[in-house]
């Protein structure tokens, strides 16, 4: 191996400490967005998958089946370079005027993340007895009512462990941001690189990063299964 | 909204993202794709194998540092992964390796990882009795575990491998960013050359790699169904 002077000084103060520090702020403001907006993506797309009326229920289940089986990669760059023949020119602009690298970013990781919540929702959904769409049915609810009172409240508790793993997996899909130029944690690190040449230092702090935030929400989930579903199911 | 979708591009390069430069130059589009994902799966299920088999050893310090291992691993996003290896392995090795097997050894070390979990549950839903009277009729714990509890598990976990060459195909789209030409780089290349056609470019290639995916997708739900009614 060849001689390398390790310099960790360069990583833990200074000019690119706060680099990787508003790389870490990135990456967590895109996760945090996104992850917001999939979720109500992904249970309007669950909704529709499981509902009666044949059209909605193809066109949910080709959403799912289309943007699950692309890369990530492709679909943020079809999001930005080839979203001005997609989107309606009012969106275009806006999104021009203000951060397009970050929103192509985000609508490109709502859309792949919410085809893998949906599926979490509607496996969480398939748990609750079907006897309890029965009797709220019966009980005068309409569909969508019951679903909203009765079913998803349940469901939406037992998916917490799964849709907090898909929010670990967002926070590390939005490293793919950085091909179009946003500044998130991996970005950051590369460019420490490329400054100064130490990248043993950079790479370490920036995946130190990422495996502590991992290590911990997956603790959290542990905790929450321990914890809370037991507690469901004793009741 | 500009409409007018004009997919004459596709056509003329048609060839280039099938197979890139290959009879005058380097392997690359679709083929290279497909290339890479069969390699790094091959390799990252022997990787599964042995992470998976160590993480439910018996010697605590085994298992302790596969476990270590496997969270480092999954806690990390695979583009950091290929990050590392682009600058490690030149410097471990002591001479430069090409950036196809630079992602090769990315793609396996990060999948093995996924791919372990695979063995684990497979190996652990074998019944335990299968073990005892194994081990009782002799047979060193190594010999149960490949002639009697390894040859059941890995069918059932057929599926799931299945499932995971589907991902593998997914992110060998980030061989992109080391400069690997394989089918997002080829895109990238026609999209920098052409310029005014991304759109019908990565629909095109969204299309192509959902065909290869669904196959496969499809083909694990097929394998599950069959399995299970054998059983």
């Amino acid at each position: 191996m060849l001689k390398y002077q390790f310099d960790w000084s360069v990583v833990t103060s200074g000019k690119y400490f706060e680099w990787l520090l508003s790389g870490l702020y990135t990456t967590i403001q895109l996760s945090v967005v996104s992850v917001i907006l999939s979720f109500i993506l992904g249970l309007i797309i669950a909704i529709m998958r499981m509902s009666n009326f044949k059209p909605v229920q193809w066109f949910a289940h080709g959403y799912l089946e289309f943007f699950r089986n692309t890369p990530l990669l492709v679909q943020i760059f079809f999001w930005y370079f080839g979203s001005y023949k997609i989107l309606p020119t009012a969106i275009n602009d806006w999104l021009n005027r203000t951060n397009f690298e970050f929103g192509a970013a985000v609508i490109a990781l709502t859309i792949y993340t919410s085809a893998f919540i949906a599926e979490d929702i509607r496996s969480g959904v398939r748990s609750i007895p079907k006897e309890q769409l029965e009797a709220a049915r019966s009980s005068g609810f309409s569909y969508i009512r019951s679903m909203q009172y009765i079913i998803l409240p349940q469901a939406v508790r037992i998916t917490i462990p799964p849709l907090i793993n898909q929010f670990l997996n967002l926070m590390k899909n939005s490293s793919l941001a950085m091909t179009i130029g946003v500044a998130e944690l991996t970005y950051q690190a590369r460019q420490v690189e490329s400054y100064t040449f130490k990248g043993f230092e950079a790479f370490t702090a920036a995946t130190l990063v990422y495996v502590v935030l991992s290590i911990v929400i997956t603790l959290m989930v542990t905790y929450y299964d321990k914890r809370v579903l037991s507690l469901m199911k004793a009741r | 909204m500009q409409t007018g979708f004009d997919f004459t591009v596709i056509w003329i390069n048609i060839t280039y993202f099938f197979i890139g430069r290959f009879p005058h130059g380097p392997l690359g589009g679709i083929a290279l794709t497909l290339y890479l994902a069969i390699i790094a799966c091959v390799l990252s299920f022997i990787g599964g194998l042995f992470l998976g088999l160590m993480s439910i050893s018996q010697n605590k310090l085994v298992r302790y540092l596969s476990i270590a291992i496997l969270n480092i691993i999954r806690g990390m996003p695979l583009l950091m992964v290929i990050f590392w290896m682009y600058f490690l392995l030149p410097a471990m090795m002591g001479k430069t390796i090409s950036e196809s097997w630079t992602v090769i050894v990315a793609l396996t070390l990060f999948t093995s990882a996924y791919m372990s979990q695979i063995v684990k549950a497979g190996v652990e839903g074998i019944p335990k009795g299968q073990t005892e009277a194994a081990l009782s009729t002799g047979l060193h714990p190594w010999q149960a575990m490949i002639y009697i509890v390894l040859p059941q598990g890995l069918r059932n976990m057929i599926p799931s491998f299945v499932n995971q060459f589907v991902s593998m195909i997914k992110d060998t789209s980030l061989a992109f960013i080391v400069g690997v030409s394989e089918l997002t780089q080829v895109a990238t290349q026609i999209n920098n050359r052409t310029i005014i056609y991304p759109t019908e470019i990565f629909l095109f290639i969204a299309v192509i790699y959902f065909f290869i995916c669904f196959a496969f997708t499809s083909l694990s739900r097929w394998l599950e169904k069959r399995l299970a009614w054998r059983r």
